[in-house]
Parts: structure tokens; C-alpha cells; sequence
């Protein structure tokens, strides 16, 4: 790749956020969870696009994220960026005690003990009713002025602000992981197993390091939930938050980082939209783009977009060189 | 040093580059501008009658001038609805919905001169974040006068405190929590709450020779609550519980359940579970093991034999007694008139239940709050104007406390009876002015 | 007196599970396909019987064969058009796809049904209980008992007598030397598909009167299916009717004396069975 930096290249796409924040100053709400959603789509991208471990119980980490950064409020902490550091911390525990029972398995086996792991801690927050809230969940958080200086409110922009800054320096972190050579390390696991120890690789123990840091991300993004919220639910465990990230990364394109971002987005526009139009319809429709995309589209948008660069590249229309977006 | 190889691949890559970023921005603002065209269509996903600004009621005389280029009357009363219209909660969206449409269409839509128009959005199911989201576009942008709608206690939570901040009167038309209407001045609500249900059945269980009870409820909360307030009032009336359990949310079969009931032989069986499929799997459970044979009574709140479910449970649920603000069975001028007025706005496929008449009194609420206010809605005025107030409900009278800004209304006792066209709750006993025992 | 009750339970249960998740098993152990909209064919069972009884007028025990008929058909026209593509893809992929599909078929129900939950006529001997050795066993349950059991005989004899069954059975073991030795491998892959969702589809119906029918029910129950077949091995017939009686019988026997653990014992029980046999209980595939 000549000309442009690859970091300038891979940071610029941060630009459509900033973008947004000027030219929808009334969708800043939407906007927020759009990048609390990447975000969390960006942990399990390190989870399964790095590392190859699919997961169908990624919600788990959030909710646990979600929960500690709600009960830290409703208990008299309401300072927020400690907030999120406590909440990963713990997010990040779970993910470790969690991780032993996925990494040493395969295929269909791992992905129930996912769903298993997911569903249980399910129910023990919904038993657990006295100090989760149960079905009515963590409400009414109140929360100080971020840095001491801006207070949450009704048009959102602190809280946009709050989530996309944490967003991206979160991307910053995961882009210097994924390069680094433990990055790259995961990379093989994934492509091929067996023969990583060969190169000297500790396959199991990258692989619980990338679920428990991929499990620290999902705390740090349910937190940012809890926080902009002011709410904390059941909802934030459970499998349909994560059904629904799976898509949204596999939409934008997984093992690419920006993927998680532009997923989540165009995931969340769409549910905007299409609920408005035709709300019984919205679920046909997705079920409808996440066949498409399973025959047409593996790689996603961003693997879309590649393809469509390399056809113009092969008629000599692109200029020669790297790949698209990612690393 | 930059020799020409490398200049053009600068100058074609630049290109490339920028290329990609104006198509980023493109279609962002793209985007941006579908979603803005799309905020000014008012979708309408439910048949019926056109009741909104978009275009004019057939029955209204003249059309209302349209917001926007300085009009000389004050245009439309904007209501935003958030309720589920998608997922496993669907129905309940469109009863809701049909409520309110059926008041307005009994109402030409207009009330003090102004015309209602109803903003619906999906909440999809219980998602605290997407309501808090949807309240906060209905506030900011499209700037409604009153949020209405809430049929799940987390949505309706997580927008509490954006009523607060904004000052909009929100109009709980559903959700049954008692804490809800604690979480903000600026709360009231139509609807019912599970204590306020459960307590008179408790009492009137111990009124009727009940003297042991075996109460079964879904280990959720709205479960809880109902389970908490019946031991409450059952054991105060000297009833003895002889034992609780709850069973998980989602569960497919309780026969292990029902053999413990059957075990424990007690005079009655108390339970609470989600509406739909849940009673159904109970009651025929219950038929099934001969419980009934057994002389053990089935009491339970009225969601377990909502309106909408009734016919579908059929012989097994004949014979339950239940306490419940709404039936469909209920013998008034106001009712026959909802129900008719409901069945024309939505096709005439389902039947009016609960959470329609929640819909239609809280349309019916505003409207007179409006109608105070002189067609000036301002949010303190309104909720002073919502404390008191009263209204003749298809289920019958109702009064909002001025103090908690609850409904207090007449709980009835039902018991299920097959009549020509199909099951009802038939009202046969009642428990007047019943307020909120949870607060 | 109650114990032997709750074993009858546990095991009618733990029948129904069995019915539905054999396909399943077949599925993911012979074409290695993670087929999460199984829950969708069993769903799209149910509601083919509820058409065939409300606007057909048939009596509920002859949907049962139609309803295996339109399973069948189903399937192996879904295997053709869709899932055949599937066979190389990774699990990723495979689970992106029936997840779409499931989540097509339960807007699809609500759409033609409505979200309210649906309901069939019994006839009237199935219904009540009737009196076994002075046991009082609920009649439904004894017949779903007895069907599960012929259809079981029947399956065995399918794979261990005739030459589909032993075809099957070598295309599960090594696709590519069964291939090589003439076995018409893509025909068996259709006709056990077809197996597989026709079974499905007829517990869904069913598991009307037992498990209820609402459009959730396909990614309501589906845990349940991924959760006997995961624990059975997959591809193993026997494995997973250990495993689903294995689970009707403590899922039921837990709720029945420790009902205050209810929820847990389903999961908690999975990860352990699935910590202690990686492959399943016997499973063909590590």
C-alpha cells in the first residue's frame, strides 16, 4: 500500500461518526447505542473473527458489564469512568472462569456450552431479584457529569459523545492487539489449530486471553449501555442481544475491525426504518438478509466492498496494491 | 522523493481514497435523509380508519390546516405510542392500538378543536434501550404533546426519567408494576396493577370457605408481585397458604408441578402466569390429572383468561374464577359501544381485551385533560388536570388518585362460562373503589 | 406412588424431545450441518396439523401422516434449494443461515396465525387419564409414549436392516470413501433430511397439546433440541434417546422435587454432561 498510512487509512473511517454528531444532532440517542452496539460487536469480532470461537453467548459479558456499572449507581458510586473500568474488571472475571469450558472444545459442543452459559446466567440474574431487580430490572441510575463536566441529557450529545470516545479508543486498543504478534498468533489458531504449537504457540492460552479480553470489551460496552440508559434489564443477557450482535458483525464484516461499526449501524437504521413501515415485518426482512448474506455475501459489507474493489482492480481500474479496509 | 510511478499511484489511490469517504458520508446523509422523509410519513400499520393529520377524517366537516408553514390555529395534538407490534408481545401492541383507535373513531379524531394525531412506534418486545430511544426522537423531534402506550414494566422504566426531564405527560395504558407511577411526577396510568388484582380475589377466596391455598406463579416479577399481595391479604383473612412455587418462565410442561399440587390436596389453586399459552398448558394439565374431579378450584388473576385467549383454552379453563378490572362479558351501554367501535377499526378478527380498554381510557383521558387545558397542553397543567380525574370506562367507573396518580377503579370476580359465542368472564361479585395496595 | 408418576412424566417428555431432535442428530452427524432452524420444521409441523383441522375439518389423528408427508416434502425441498450449499461452509456460516431462516418462518407464522398461541380437538380417548396397574397415567401421554416407541422400532429398523440405513450409516462414518464406493451420497443426504424434518414436523404436532403452539416456539424450544443432541452425539440415534430421556426425566424429577432449582437443572446439567463427553454421550464425531 503506497501513498496513505494504513492507521490513517483504518482511524479515517472514525470521521462518519464525527460527521454524524454535526449532521443528525436530533438521532445523537439512536446514534449512541449505534456505537455502543459496535462496540460490542467489535468485542466478539476478537472472539470470532481473530480467535475462531463462535459464540452464541456473548450477551452474557455485557450483561455482566451492564449490571455491575448499574448496581455501582444505584449504590451511591456515580462516578461513570470508574464505573467502566470496575464493570470490565468484572466482565473480564467472568470471561476467564467461563473460558475453560469453551476453549477445549469444537464445533456444535462449544456453541451449546455458550448458550448454556448465556441461558444460566439468565435465570441466576432473574432469581437473583434482590439485587438484580429480576424482570423489572436496574432503574432510574443516575449517573455524575463525565470528567466532572458534562451531564447527561434529554438531546444525548454528552452521552454520544461518552460512547463513541470510549468507542474509539477501544478500536485504537483492539487494532494494536490484532497486529501485534498475539494478535496475529490468533489468527493462525483460527486458520489452523494443530499446527500452531508447532510454532511454538500456546493455543489454549491465547485462546482464553482472547476470550477474556473479548469478554473485558462486552463488560466495557454493556456498561456504556447501563450508563447512557439510566436502565439495566434482563434483556441485556439474554440470547437475542446475542443473536442479534452475531448479525450485526457478520453483516459488517467480521475479522475487519471497522465490520463491527458499519454492522451495527446499518443494522440499527434498518430496525429504525423498517419497524416504522411494516413492524411484523422487520423480523422477515432480517431473516431474509442473513440468508442472503450466508450465500452471497460471507464477508459482509466490508467483504463486499473488497470483492467489488478486486474486480475493479482486475480490469485495471483500482491501482494495484494491499487490501481494503483492515489490517 | 517522488518519482512518477509513485505519483500516480498517490493520485489514484487519493482518489480511491476519497472515493470511499464521500461514499461513506453519502450514504450517511443518505441514510440521514431516508430516515428524516420517513419521520415525517406517520405509518399506520394497523386497518382502520384514517384518524390522523396526513389526510383529513372523512367524518370531520373541514380539514385541519398542517404544521409547519405558520398556521393561524395551533394544529395537531401529536400523541407518540410505544408499544410492541413485533415479536412475542404483538398482540398486545395492537389491541392497545385498537383501543385507542376505537375512541377516536367514536370521537371524529378531534378533541377541542384540535386534531389528535397518533405517532406509532415498535418497541419490539421488552427493550428498555429502543423505548428509551423511540421516547426521546418522539420528544426531540417530532415533539409530541403526550407518550402513551408502555405495555412491559423495563420500557416503560427506562422512559421515566425522559419524562421527568422533558415534562411529558406519560400515559401508562398496560404495564401492571406498582412502582412505575413512583418513577416520575409526570406518570399516570389507565391501567390496573397485579396487587390491586390480586387482593380482592384474596379476599373474596376467603369470604367463600377457602381455607388452604397452593399458589403457583412464573418466577418473573409482575409473578412476585401477585403472589406476594394474595399470601398479604389471604393470610390476613385468616387463609393459610400451604404452599408457593414458582416455576420458570418459559415452561412446557407442569405435569412435576401439578402432581405436587395434587399431593398437598389443597381447597384451592392460586396462579399467575403469562398470558397465552402458558394458562392453556396449566389448565388442560390441571383437567388432565383430575384435579378438577378432585373439588380443587382454580382461582387466578384475569391475564391467565384474558379476552383475546379465552376461546382458544376452551373446556379447560371452564369453571375459573378470576379477579380482573375488564371483560368482555361486562353487561354496559359503554362496552357494547367499545366493542363495536373496536372491531370496526381492526377488522373484526380478534376480541377487545384488557389492554384495549387500557388503550381507549387512556385516549379518553387525554382528551378530557386536552379539553380542560383549553387545547393549550402544557406538561405540569396536564398532570394536574390527570390527578382526579374521572371517566365512565367501558369497564366501569374509574378515577385517577390525585396522589399517586394511579388508577382506582371496581375490581370484578368472574368465573369462566361457555356461552353461544364462545367463552366469557362472567361477572358475578365485586370489590368497589380498590386502590393500588402496593404503594 | 408419585414417583413412578413423575418417571412416567419424565419419560413422555423425554419421548417428545427424542421425536424431535432425531432429525436434528441425523442432520448435524451426517452432513455436519449446525441446522438451528430445526425448531421451524418441528413449528411448521404443528401449524400444518392446525390448518388440517380447522379449515379442513380432519380429525386430528389423520393430520398426523399428512403432516409427515408435508415435513418430508418441506425438508427435502429445503435441502436442495438451500442447505446443500451449506455442506463446506463453516459453522458460521451455517449458523447465519438457519438462524435467517428461523427467524423468516416465525414472522411467516405470525403473519398467516397471528401471534396468539393455537390449539387442536382431541378425540376424546386421548384424553383424561386412564388407569394402569392402579396408576393414574394421562391418556395423551400414554399414546405420545406408544407412538415414539413404534416410530423408534421403526427408525432402527430403517438404519440397521435396510441398505438406506446402511448407506446412511457409512456416509455418517466417511462421506468420501462411501462415495468412492458408489454410495449415492447427495440422495442420502436428501432422503435423510427429509427423514429428519418429517419426524420433526410431526412432534410439532404433536407437541401441540404438551408444549403449546405460538410462533416463538421455534426459538423458544430450539435450546432444548441443540441441548439433546449436543448432550447425545451427533449423528447417533441411540445416544440421543438417552439423552433425551435423560433430560425429560431429570428435567421433570427436578422440578418435581427441587422446584426451586427449576431452570437451572436443564443447564447446568448440559454443561456438565457436555464437560464430561466432549463428543456427546455417544457421539460419532469428536
Amino acid at each position: 500500500m503506497r501513498g496513505v498510512p494504513k492507521s490513517v487509512r483504518d482511524l479515517s473511517f472514525w470521521l462518519l461518526p464525527v460527521a454524524g454528531f454535526f449532521a443528525f444532532p436530533d438521532y445523537l440517542v439512536l446514534g449512541s447505542q449505534m456505537l455502543i452496539a459496535g462496540l460490542f460487536a467489535l468485542s466478539l469480532d476478537l472472539c470470532l473473527g481473530y480467535a475462531g470461537i463462535v459464540s452464541l453467548g456473548h450477551a452474557s459479558f455485557f450483561g455482566v458489564g451492564a449490571y455491575t456499572a448499574g448496581l455501582l449507581a444505584l449504590h451511591g458510586w456515580h462516578e461513570p469512568l470508574t464505573g467502566l473500568c470496575v464493570a470490565s474488571l468484572a466482565a473480564a472475571l467472568a470471561g476467564l472462569a467461563t473460558s475453560f469450558l469453551v476453549v477445549d472444545r469444537q464445533g456444535l459442543t462449544r456453541l451449546m456450552v455458550t448458550l448454556g452459559v448465556g441461558f444460566l446466567l439468565h435465570e441466576l440474574a432473574n432469581r437473583a431479584s434482590s439485587i438484580t431487580g429480576g424482570t423489572d430490572g436496574l432503574s432510574s441510575l443516575e449517573l455524575d457529569p463525565v470528567l466532572g463536566l458534562f451531564r447527561f441529557e434529554l438531546s444525548g450529545k454528552v452521552a454520544y459523545l461518552y460512547a463513541g470516545g470510549v468507542a474509539f479508543l477501544a478500536f485504537v486498543f483492539v487494532r494494536r492487539v490484532v497486529r501485534s504478534p498475539f494478535g496475529l498468533s490468533l489468527q493462525g489458531v483460527r486458520e489452523n489449530a494443530a499446527r500452531m504449537p508447532a510454532l511454538g504457540v500456546p493455543v489454549r492460552r491465547r485462546l482464553i486471553a482472547a476470550y477474556t479480553l473479548a469478554a473485558a470489551l462486552a463488560g466495557v460496552a454493556g456498561a456504556l449501555n447501563a450508563q447512557t440508559t439510566g436502565f439495566v434489564g434482563l434483556e441485556t443477557l439474554g440470547f437475542e442481544r446475542s443473536a442479534s450482535v452475531l448479525i450485526m458483525l457478520v453483516l459488517g464484516g467480521a475479522g475487519r475491525l471497522q465490520g463491527a461499526f458499519l454492522g451495527s449501524a446499518l443494522f440499527l437504521v434498518a430496525q429504525h426504518l423498517l419497524s416504522e413501515q411494516s413492524p411484523a415485518f422487520w423480523q422477515f426482512w432480517l431473516g431474509g438478509l442473513v440468508v442472503a448474506l450466508s450465500f452471497f455475501a460471507r464477508g459482509g459489507l466490508l467483504g463486499a466492498l473488497d470483492a467489488l474493489l478486486g474486480s475493479l482492480r482486475r480490469r485495471g481500474l483500482a491501482p494495484a496494491g494491499g487490501a481494503g479496509a483492515g489490517p | 522523493m517522488l518519482d512518477s510511478p509513485t505519483m500516480t499511484a498517490i493520485k489514484l489511490w487519493g482518489s480511491v481514497f476519497s472515493g470511499f469517504g464521500a461514499l461513506g458520508l453519502g450514504m450517511s446523509l443518505l441514510l440521514g435523509g431516508l430516515l428524516s422523509a420517513c419521520e415525517s410519513k406517520r405509518a399506520e400499520p394497523a386497518a382502520g380508519t384514517a384518524t390522523t393529520s396526513a389526510s383529513p377524517s372523512p367524518s370531520t366537516p373541514e380539514p385541519e390546516p398542517k404544521p409547519g408553514p405558520a398556521p393561524a390555529a395551533p394544529g395537531p395534538v401529536k400523541i407518540g405510542l410505544i408499544a410492541p407490534f413485533s415479536g412475542p408481545f404483538a398482540g398486545a401492541g395492537k389491541q392497545i392500538e385498537g383501543g385507542v383507535r376505537a375512541w377516536l373513531d367514536q370521537h371524529g379524531g378531534k378533541v377541542a378543536g384540535r386534531e389528535i394525531e397518533l405517532l406509532v412506534k415498535d418497541v419490539t418486545g421488552v427493550a428498555p434501550d429502543v423505548a428509551k430511544s423511540l421516547a426521546q426522537g418522539l420528544i426531540v423531534r417530532d415533539k409530541v404533546d403526550f407518550l402513551a402506550g408502555f405495555v412491559l414494566t423495563p420500557n416503560a422504566l427506562a422512559v421515566a426519567p425522559l419524562a421527568t426531564e422533558a415534562k411529558k405527560p406519560m400515559v401508562i395504558m398496560n404495564a401492571a408494576t406498582s412502582v412505575i407511577t413512583t418513577k416520575s411526577p409526570y406518570v399516570v396510568r389507565v391501567s390496573f396493577t397485579l396487587p390491586q388484582v390480586s387482593a380482592p380475589l384474596a379476599s373474596w377466596a376467603a369470604k367463600n370457605g377457602i381455607k388452604s391455598v397452593y399458589t403457583l406463579v412464573s418466577d418473573y416479577a409482575p409473578g412476585a408481585d401477585a403472589e406476594g399481595q394474595f399470601k398479604k391479604t389471604f393470610e390476613a383473612a385468616g387463609g393459610k397458604i400451604v404452599d408457593s412455587l414458582r416455576v420458570p418462565v418459559q415452561n412446557p410442561d407442569f405435569a412435576p408441578y401439578i402432581q405436587r399440587i395434587k399431593d398437598k390436596k389443597p381447597q384451592a389453586v392460586f396462579i399467575f402466569v403469562p398470558a397465552g399459552a402458558q394458562g392453556t398448558a396449566f389448565l388442560k394439565a390441571f383437567q388432565e390429572r383430575g384435579l378438577s374431579k378432585q373439588g380443587i378450584r382454580v382461582l387466578a388473576t384475569g391475564d391467565v383468561t384474558e379476552d383475546q385467549e379465552l376461546d382458544a383454552m376452551g373446556d379447560a379453563a371452564l369453571g375459573v374464577v378470576t379477579t380482573h378490572h375488564y371483560s368482555a362479558a361486562h353487561d354496559s351501554p359503554e362496552n357494547t359501544a367499545f366493542k363495536q367501535a373496536f372491531s370496526k377499526v381492526t377488522g373484526g378478527k380478534v376480541r377487545a381485551n384488557f389492554m384495549a380498554v387500557g388503550g381507549y381510557d387512556g385516549m379518553a383521558a387525554i382528551a378530557q385533560v386536552i379539553e380542560k387545558l383549553g387545547g393549550q397542553i402544557d406538561g405540569d397543567r396536564a398532570m394536574e388536570a390527570f390527578k382526579g380525574l374521572q371517566l365512565q370506562s367501558p369497564r366501569g367507573p374509574i378515577r385517577i388518585d390525585p396522589e399517586t396518580r394511579d388508577v382506582i377503579q371496581t375490581v370484578y370476580v368472574r368465573k369462566v362460562e361457555q356461552r353461544p359465542d364462545g367463552f366469557y368472564n362472567v361477572e358475578f361479585d365485586h370489590f368497589d373503589e380498590q386502590k393500588d395496595p402496593g404503594k | 406412588m408419585s414417583f413412578l408418576g413423575v418417571v412416567f412424566d419424565g419419560i413422555a417428555y423425554g419421548s417428545l424431545l427424542f421425536l424431535i431432535s432425531v432429525g436434528l442428530s441425523i442432520t448435524l452427524g451426517l452432513m455436519n450441518v449446525v441446522n438451528l432452524a430445526h425448531g421451524a420444521f418441528a413449528m411448521f409441523g404443528g401449524y400444518c396439523s392446525v390448518w388440517l383441522t380447522t379449515t379442513w375439518g380432519l380429525p386430528f389423528l389423520w393430520t398426523l401422516p399428512c403432516v409427515c408427508l408435508a415435513g418430508a416434502g418441506v425438508g427435502a425441498l429445503a435441502e436442495r434449494l438451500l442447505y446443500q450449499r451449506l455442506y463446506r461452509a463453516s459453522h458460521l456460516d451455517q449458523v447465519l443461515l438457519t438462524i435467517g431462516l428461523t427467524f423468516m418462518a416465525v414472522a411467516a407464522a405470525t403473519f398467516f396465525w397471528g401471534p396468539t398461541q393455537q390449539r387442536v380437538e382431541l378425540p376424546d380417548f386421548l384424553r383424561g387419564q386412564v388407569s394402569v396397574l392402579g396408576l393414574d397415567l394421562g391418556a395423551y401421554r400414554s399414546f405420545l409414549i406408544g407412538v415414539v416407541v413404534l416410530i423408534s422400532l421403526g427408525l432402527r429398523g430403517l438404519i440397521e436392516r435396510t441398505r438406506f440405513g446402511a448407506q446412511l450409516r457409512a456416509a455418517v462414518d466417511n462421506q468420501q470413501v462411501s462415495a468412492g464406493l458408489g454410495i449415492p451420497v447427495q440422495r442420502v443426504f436428501c432422503l435423510a433430511f427429509a427423514l429428519g424434518s418429517a419426524l420433526a414436523a410431526l412432534g410439532g404436532a404433536l407437541g401441540i397439546e404438551l408444549l403449546g403452539l405460538e410462533p416463538s416456539f421455534a426459538l423458544e424450544y430450539l435450546v432444548y433440541f441443540l441441548l439433546v443432541v449436543s448432550v447425545g452425539g451427533a449423528g447417533s440415534v441411540r445416544g440421543t434417546a438417552f439423552a433425551a430421556l435423560a433430560l425429560g426425566l431429570c428435567d421433570v424429577a427436578g422440578k418435581y422435587y427441587v422446584p426451586q432449582i427449576g431452570a437451572f437443572i436443564i443447564y447446568a446439567l448440559m454443561i456438565v454432561l457436555l464437560m464430561l463427553f466432549p463428543a456427546g454421550l455417544q457421539g460419532r464425531r469428536a
